[in-house]
């Protein structure tokens, strides 16, 4: 490396760029956390302070826990994600085996109708999705949501498992088909071992929008023992809008488990997009 | 071989995500389109042809909105593209640079917005911009620029642009990541030929990184369009179903889901309202169609 790239003084611009963005960046959700455990006078009166001794109150935790049904919302909510997630990489992981290991007549075809959903947004089909749930009765069930999630993020999942699949090496499935291994069999546990960072990546994609839908929930699901946490915290801030302390800590828990999922997953999410799978 | 012979387990590979796919997303994208074309007339639905969209575009009280909306989305959609993506690849440029020091302490910060959902992002704003709390004036004053202050979510002039820097602002992210990708699959050896003609620092990134990652500007440009056009989630979460002050912020996903879901006084109509979507669906169709055919095949790809 020579020195035309090392300029000390170049250096700590761009350091001092990135740390103003970072500081950016995360003062909203500084600012929101800190002022949740303090009583409602400091939260006026100094909003940039730490909590202190005296400072220090969860009166805005005790209403949340109190009024809102916020385990239940949080449990909806995980239900949802899961299995939207277990539908999308099941299927997705089964249709693109079957469009990367076989030759047959439509191959081409199937696979650019499994891929128009990647850019067309399922929402322009609300309407008609709303008069399906009900016709069916599934509206104001979990299952309507998890139908939805699994169809929207099903294009993106083919499209990037097949990718993934195609590198599984022949030798090894037809070492497998001379072994008599069923087609069904290779598949589950030869090539799905395999192609497994793919479905984390893929996991990854799909989690963050589907926890934070909002449109859906609202439109499908907006019963008080369906509400995600996402719709659930939409009302109840709506309610208690004058309640400074309760919507700072409603805030807060909306984003503590999302925050908690991005520490154990960033690595796994910033890889799957450095590493090229959304070119 | 018999060529005849049906492979079943391909059928059975392909069956679930195929039906799932056509039943949830497909289907209900055309009975959409087609529901756009019938009306309610004496509580029976009765297809009326292109009423709906002549009511849509020329009756004076719904193309009024329907503009406003539409409008209000171009912009919402230029903030985007003139704020977040120059962010972005300012900040991915300055990240992709060797040898720097907690880059990846850098990069997962600046990622954690991208990760709350709108209705975080749009109270947490709510919260900071607004004049009882204080903490917009109170910084503002610290630097001495307290007379610039306004309530700004409050102001119909500029509700809209405020809220779509809310959105840059939880979205840098997103480009950030996907140009950060792109510049790290540049070669060294490119760079290095540069150096050696004298080209590096600002115009090493111009002159060489610039038109080598343009195709993922593009990917950015055409992801950026495709999610205004049906942005909904941080209008609904900060200004509610109205997108006050006096529609100011209303853009297509709020005006469709007011129009076919009802709100306080009006009733809900799902037929207007699917005309409204169609109409969103052939913009967004001719935003990706301009992308896929006008500019994707015109664009220079350089093999690395």
């Amino acid at each position: 490396m020579n020195k035309a790239r090392s300029n000390p003084l170049n250096t700590l611009m761009m350091h001092g760029a990135l740390i103003l963005y970072t500081l950016i960046a995360l003062f909203p959700v500084f600012v929101i956390l800190i002022n949740s455990f303090k009583e409602r006078r400091s939260i006026f009166r100094e909003p940039l302070a730490l909590p202190n001794a005296e400072s220090y109150s969860t009166i805005g935790y005790n209403t949340v826990m109190q009024q809102g049904d916020f385990f239940l919302y949080f449990q909806n909510s995980m239900t949802v994600t899961v299995a939207s997630l277990f539908f999308v990489l099941l299927f997705g992981a089964m249709a693109a085996y079957a469009l990367s290991e076989y030759r047959f007549r439509g191959n081409m075809l199937m696979g650019l109708y499994l891929a128009l959903g990647i850019m067309i947004p399922i929402r322009i089909g609300t309407v008609a999705i709303l008069e399906m749930m009900v016709a069916t009765g599934l509206v104001n069930t979990l299952w309507a949501l998890i139908l939805v999630y699994t169809a929207q993020g099903l294009p993106l999942a083919v499209f990037i498992l097949s990718e993934f699949m195609r590198q599984v090496s022949d030798d090894l499935k037809n070492a497998g088909r001379i072994d008599g291994l069923s087609e069904y069999t290779i598949f589950f546990r030869l090539v799905l071992p395999l192609v497994r960072p793919a479905m984390a990546t893929v996991a990854v994609f799909n989690m963050i929008p589907i926890w934070n839908d909002l449109w859906f929930p609202l439109i499908l699901a907006p019963a008080e023992e369906t509400k995600t946490l996402t719709l659930g915290s939409q009302v109840f801030i709506g309610q208690f809008v004058t309640d400074w302390n309760a919507v700072l800590s409603a805030l807060s828990m909306a984003i503590l488990p999302v925050l908690v999922l991005y520490v154990i997953f960033s690595r796994q999410l910033i890889r799957g997009i450095t590493s090229g799978a959304v070119k | 071989m018999n060529r005849a012979r049906i492979r079943w387990h391909i059928l059975v590979f392909l069956a679930p995500a195929v039906i799932v796919y056509t039943a949830v997303m497909i289907w209900p994208l055309f009975n959409t389109l087609r529901l756009a074309l019938f009306s309610v007339i004496e509580q029976e639905r009765v297809f009326v042809g292109l009423d709906n969209f002549r009511t849509l575009f020329f009756d004076p009280i719904w193309s009024e909105q329907f503009w406003n909306a539409l409008g209000n989305n171009f912009w919402f959609f230029l903030i985007h593209m003139l704020v977040q993506n120059p962010i972005g690849i300012a900040l991915a440029a300055l990240l992709s640079h060797p040898r720097l020091r907690f880059a990846a302490l850098y990069r997962s910060a600046i990622f954690i917005p991208t990760i709350l959902s709108f209705v975080i992002v749009g109270f947490a704003w709510k919260l900071i911009l607004s004049p009882i709390w204080g903490i917009a004036p109170s910084m503002l004053d610290a630097v001495g620029l307290k007379a610039l202050f306004a309530p700004w979510l409050g102001k119909e002039e500029y509700a809209l642009t405020t809220l779509a820097l809310v959105s840059v602002w939880q979205f840098v992210g997103i480009p950030m990541m996907l140009i950060y990708a792109a510049l790290l699959t540049i070669p060294e050896e490119i760079l290095e030929a540069g150096e050696v003609d004298g080209i590096t620092g600002m115009a090493a990134f111009w002159k060489i990184k610039l038109p080598l990652i343009l195709p993922s500007i593009g990917i950015i440009s055409i992801l950026t369009f495709v999610g205004n056009f049906n942005a909904f989630d941080l209008i609904y979460a900060a200004q509610g179903a109205l997108a006050g002050p006096d529609f100011s912020t209303d853009i297509l996903g709020t005006f469709m889901y007011r129009t076919f879901f009802g709100f306080q006084l009006q009733l809900g109509d799902p037929h207007m309202g699917s005309a409204i979507a169609s109409a969103m669906f052939a913009i967004i169709l001719v935003g990706v169609c301009i992308y896929l055919f006008g500019i994707q095949t015109r664009m220079r790809r350089y093999q690395l």
